[in-house]
């Protein structure tokens, strides 16, 4: 188990070096002059200049990345060109919209997808599954934006339940905070969701077939105890991977979920990171969010260990 | 009143018959055997009698156990019988337990379930049946997963969950197809005392005559849903007044006509001189040493043009490596292999192809050794790859269509798919395209393990026919000695990798000397001297 | 002979999937958006792109089928139009997913265990570990918008897609008898790979392509979105959304049109692609 943990580790980190790699290369090498490229073609030399040394541009390049990756492990993310501040303040501010974001939809697909794809599974054609296999479909085909603009339309301009956008800010109150969230996350989570369902359909599906189902049932458990005590859990181990992709699936769907709902979160300042051409902004997000990606499947892996003996070998 | 009586079970599954008239009775305390080849309908009747069908199944006629109209009876009532008064034992002991729960999880589930015990009484109980079925304590403590232990102890852990309520009746389906011979020997004996002592009624599944002759007070032989014949173990098996009884025991016993192989002075065929193969093993830690693990430990043997040569030994023991190396599919660790007179090492992409072409190879499983997508010629004639001038097509159809002859296969069957045939003529295809580039060794892996009784006597007949019309040179591998001393004049038993004892065939097989060997001759489950312990026994 | 036994095949392939309800209304709706989409390039009621101030932000009208924009664009033409974009866009990209995943998958697999396969599992690996849309949003904003860098953003996450299916499918059939065989006939890996493996492993390609293309409709539709997708004039949905945002209390029809070619075009590629599975591959039907 160890060494399984140590493994997983290595993975991570070696993940996390090549994606800031990548990131870096994208951002400051591959469109030549990231100081031009940010103040644009008519930009005053003296202005250039300036940004230049600012982004140490006069460095060779494995130093400005050294000194991009070390100024982050100490919290310092640098100075956002547009709003002359530091990253670090920016992102703390939008942080608390954009996590909570995700884990909320996160809640939600965890909580619609996985009762649906069991009860879709435990009556197999039924008309309940036929239902639930009829919906999921229909919601694996929905773009999330365009869900999230319906249910604009519906709950604020016609019916007037919710804001059409914007977020309070979470000192109005916990429940003010929570229902500037609700629209956003429901627009993310339900797709998600009815992917969840098939996949634990399939799942618990093939896990029922399984032989040691045919021994449970052997022992005398009725159906749905065999089902319970040995097809789910068994069933959820290829779904723990699923629900880790679909972590990283929602961290950045909720970057255009934002948009549509106004929301300032992460998302909003990436992409007014890129109109304003902000490199420093847009790097510094995308590793966070690439960071909290790889973060979560590393959890998923750890999860495994939990759930699977079979990982947890002794010495 | 007997304690399972079947009265004219039928039973299709959708609009396929699947069972009909099925007659059958056992008593308590009884043993009875449940023989046919696959597709004969054994355990789907097993399967009715604990009511696990498939959604699809409808049965007819009566099935009463212990009083009970099974037929009739409501769900619940069977989840009480089930794992209580009726335990099953499957054939995949791989697959039959649960790899997230401990062993003792498992097997206290039913008692828990059952009887309503607490945690502590029901895993005192399951301890007392692990011990039964030979898992101590000590090796063998409730917390074990099942992918800590091997294929033989998962089935006794199967057994222990199907007996720890001492049930009226036990259903064992191929308890012991997938387990090598030796483990097979001790999983039967293990039932066997467990049936004495708690005095369970049997009903054991099998395919084999052998086994169900040394295990069962009566037999019933199914063919395609019937049971053809039924009675007394020894009388039904010698007498044999049914003609099917009678076509049974002679495919199990067949040995086919051959000569004796006469050596003649000319240099081996194929020697191996030291051949060893060592597998890496996975790191136990990120520094230490990567241990390696030696499937073949420095192996010698000579094989002479035609003759036929068995490599005998229990799964795990190093044969089937060895044939691959053989085979060149796979390189020795040390050691040389040669061929004609060369070393499989040392040749080159022509020498390669010339090597191959004088020796090819007919694996088990007839369904899996045919490219699905591919048409018979062209499967057939994949071996004319290594032609030294590949043939034309009209050629190409010309020896494909002799290979076919040759093996009694029809040369319009050329243009079917392999999906069209059955298991027995699949592997008459295996061997049509061994045979179509005229080599001069086939290495053939356990090649009528996989067939029924009746189609491994033909493909058995086929390949001693070719021994004497082609010359061939065969290399057996196998883990069944019946095939061994059907087919072959010398046997090599192979045991953790070495060789431990080589003979002639039936020297070695009456009178073995090894350890190894002597364990696999008394595993080896034998009809004939089941039948004659049985009318001794009788008096 | 030859020819017959293949179009006995190819009769009993059509014999099932007419069975089969998911293969029948997804070929169908699938078949409607392609058509819609060749049918833009020689026939549109309108100029999509001609601009009719007057008659801006009608309803659906026999005139104007499905209405017009806020420039009195006409938005039957947009949505066929736009059905060209979407299409081009997610086939290009599951093309380029197909070509670099499958032989990177199909090496990883005949070279398992080598450095080789390694290096391709572990490259997987990290193109997964990114997410998506995150990364298609970094490449598109930096190499600028446009179809073209839309298609390779989307293409590169199709290409580990790929080559894990393939590379997980060949080693299972690399264990086979039959791959021993036809090694022990002497045929190399490649030989193989192309000859035994490509084969066996074409149906499952096909469903996968299926439903990456139906990824593939939603994910150009997202980056239009957000402006990083196909530009102006071109039309595409996700840009016809994004305009019809703001505007959804005067003329919902906007928003619901396009959304609703979007879900036409990503269901009936799903349910062809369910279809296929349950046609192409009977055993797993069994099994469901």
């Amino acid at each position: 188990m160890a060494s399984y943990l140590a493994g997983r580790l290595a993975s991570l980190l070696i993940s996390l070096v090549v994606a800031s790699i990548v990131i870096f290369l994208v951002i400051e090498v591959v469109p030549g002059d990231p100081a031009q490229f940010m103040l644009g073609l008519n930009a005053q030399p003296d202005t250039l200049a300036a940004l230049r040394t600012q982004l140490g541009l006069d460095e060779p390049a494995l130093i400005r990345y050294f000194t991009w990756i070390f100024g982050m492990l100490h919290g310092d993310f640098g100075i956002s060109y547009t709003y002359r501040t530091p990253v670090s303040e920016l992102v703390a501010q939008r942080i608390g919209v954009s996590a909570p974001l995700a884990l909320l939809s996160l809640a939600l697909t965890v909580i619609i997808g996985l009762p649906a794809g069991i009860i879709a599974a435990a009556r197999r054609n039924s008309a309940t599954d036929a239902a639930v296999m009829g919906a999921t479909q229909l919601g694996i085909a929905v773009p999330n934006f365009w869900f999230a603009i319906m249910l604009v339309w519906i709950f604020a301009v016609i019916l007037h339940w919710f804001p059409a956008g914007g977020f309070p800010g979470w000192n109005k109150g916990i429940w003010l905070g929570f229902k500037g969230l609700l629209l956003p996350s429901i627009a993310l989570a339900l797709p998600q969701a009815a992917i969840l369902a098939r996949v634990m359909r399939s799942s618990l599906l093939d896990t029922l077939g399984e032989d040691y189902i045919r021994t449970a049932r052997a022992k005398g458990l009725p159906r749905a105890q065999a089902l319970w005590k040995h097809a789910v859990r068994n069933a959820l181990i290829p779904v723990l991977t699923i629900v880790g992709l679909q972590f990283s699936f929602l961290l950045a769907g909720g970057i255009i979920i934002e948009n549509v709902f106004y929301l300032p979160g992460l998302g909003r300042l990436t992409f007014q990171g890129i109109t304003q051409r902000d490199l420093i902004t847009v790097k510094t997000v995308i590793m966070l969010l690439v960071f909290a990606v790889i973060f979560v499947n590393f959890l998923v892996e750890i999860a495994y260990v939990l759930v699977d003996p079979r990982l947890r070998r002794r010495a | 009143m007997s304690l399972l009586e079947i009265e004219d079970l039928s039973l299709s599954i959708g609009k396929a018959p699947i069972l009909r008239d099925v007659d059958l009775r056992l008593d308590a305390g009884e043993v009875l055997g449940l023989v046919g080849e696959s597709g004969s309908g054994k355990s789907m009747t097993a399967l009715t009698i604990m009511q696990l069908l498939p959604h699809a199944a409808r049965a007819t006629g009566r099935v009463t156990f212990d009083g009970i109209d099974i037929l009739a009876a409501p769900e619940a009532a069977m989840n009480r019988l089930r794992g209580d008064d009726i335990g099953m034992v499957f054939q995949e002991p791989m697959t039959a337990l649960n790899p997230l729960k401990t062993i003792g999880e498992q097997v206290a589930e039913g008692i828990r379930w059952h009887r309503g015990s607490n945690r502590a009484d029901a895993e005192r109980e399951a301890r007392r049946m692990l011990d039964r079925v030979g898992l101590p304590e000590a090796q063998f403590p409730l917390s074990r997963y099942p992918h800590e232990l091997s294929g033989g102890q998962r089935q006794r852990v199967v057994i222990a969950i199907a007996c720890a309520l001492r049930p009226k009746l036990l259903i064992a389906d191929e308890p012991t197809t997938a387990l090598d011979v030796v483990l097979q020997k001790q999983i039967l004996e293990l039932l066997q005392g467990l049936v004495r002592e708690d005095r369970m009624g049997l009903l054991l599944i099998s395919h084999d005559l052998a086994v169900v002759a040394e295990m069962a007070d009566r037999v019933a032989i199914m063919r395609a849903g019937e049971v053809l014949d039924t009675g007394e173990t020894a009388r039904t098996l010698s007498e044999q007044r049914h003609p099917y009884t009678r076509q049974l025991a002679m495919a199990s016993v067949h040995v086919p006509e051959r000569p004796a192989h006469r050596p003649h002075g000319t240099a081996p065929l194929l020697e191996l001189r030291g051949v060893t193969r060592d597998y890496p093993l996975r790191r136990r830690s990120l520094f230490g040493p990567a241990g390696t693990f030696r499937a073949v430990d420095g192996v010698s043997f000579t094989l002479a043009a035609g003759q036929s040569k068995a490599l005998v030994g229990r799964s795990g023991c190093g044969k089937s490596t060895l044939a691959r190396m053989i085979l060149a599919l796979d390189a020795p660790t040390a050691g040389e292999i040669v061929f004609e007179g060369q070393d499989l090492a040392r040749l080159g992409t022509a020498g390669m192809k010339a090597a191959r072409r004088h020796m090819q190879v007919v694996f088990q499983d007839p369904y899996g050794s045919f490219d699905p997508r591919h048409r018979v010629e062209r499967l057939v004639a994949e071996p004319l790859h290594l032609a030294e001038k590949r043939p034309g097509r009209a050629e190409q159809r010309d020896m494909v269509a002799h290979a076919l002859h040759e093996v009694g296969l029809s040369p319009s069957d050329m243009d079917k798919y392999p999906h069209e045939f059955s298991g027995g003529q699949r592997q008459r295809l295996s061997i049509a395209r061994a045979i179509i580039t005229r080599p001069k060794l086939i290495v053939a892996d356990e090649p009528v393990s996989a067939l029924d009784v009746s189609i491994r006597a033909q493909i058995l007949d086929l390949f001693a026919d070719l021994n004497r019309r082609l010359g061939l040179a065969y290399l057996f591998i196998t883990h069944d000695l019946t095939v061994a001393r059907a087919i072959t004049d010398e046997v090599i038993v192979m045991h953790e990798g070495r060789f431990v004892e080589e003979g002639e065939t039936a020297v070695v097989l009456e009178r073995p000397r090894s350890d190894a060997a002597k364990a696999l001759v008394a595993a080896a489950p034998d009809l004939s001297r089941a039948i004659a312990q049985r009318l001794a026994e009788a008096g | 002979m030859s020819l017959s036994a293949e179009a006995l095949e190819t009769q009993a392939f059509w014999r099932t999937a007419a069975r089969s309800p998911s293969f029948v209304i997804g070929a169908l709706l699938s078949a409607l958006v392609v058509l819609a989409a060749l049918l833009s390039f020689v026939w549109t009621p309108y100029d999509y792109a001609a601009q009719d101030i007057p008659n801006k932000l009608q309803g659906l009208s026999a005139a104007h089928w499905l209405g017009t924009d806020q420039y009195g664009r006409d938005v039957f033409s947009q949505v066929l139009v736009g059905a060209r974009t979407s299409i081009s866009v997610a086939l290009v990209a599951v093309g380029l997913g197909v070509g670099v995943g499958v032989p990177l998958g199909l090496l990883a697999a005949a070279l398992r265990g080598s450095l080789i396969d390694e290096i391709v599992m572990r490259g997987n690996d990290l193109i997964f570990a990114f997410p998506a849309l995150l990364l298609a949003i970094l490449i598109t904003s930096v190499f600028g918008p446009g179809a073209i860098n839309a298609i390779i953003a989307i293409g590169i996450f199709n290409i580990p897609v790929f080559a894990r299916l393939s590379r997980a499918a060949a080693l299972s059939l690399w264990t086979r008898e039959f791959i021993l065989a036809a090694r022990a006939a002497g045929k190399g890996a490649a030989r193989i790979s192309v000859e035994h493996i490509l084969p066996n492993i074409l149906n499952l390609l096909i469903v996968q392509g299926t439903i990456q293309f139906s990824l593939g409709i939603l994910a150009e539709a997202a980056l239009a979105y957000v402006g990083l997708g196909a530009q102006p004039p071109v039309p595409s949905w996700g840009k016809m959304l994004a305009d019809a945002q703001t505007l959804v209390a005067l003329a919902p029809h906007l928003a619901i049109v396009p959304g609703l070619a979007i879900i036409a075009t990503v269901l009936g590629l799903n349910l062809l692609g369910d279809g296929l599975r349950d046609v192409l591959d009977p055993r797993l039907r069994r099994e469901r």
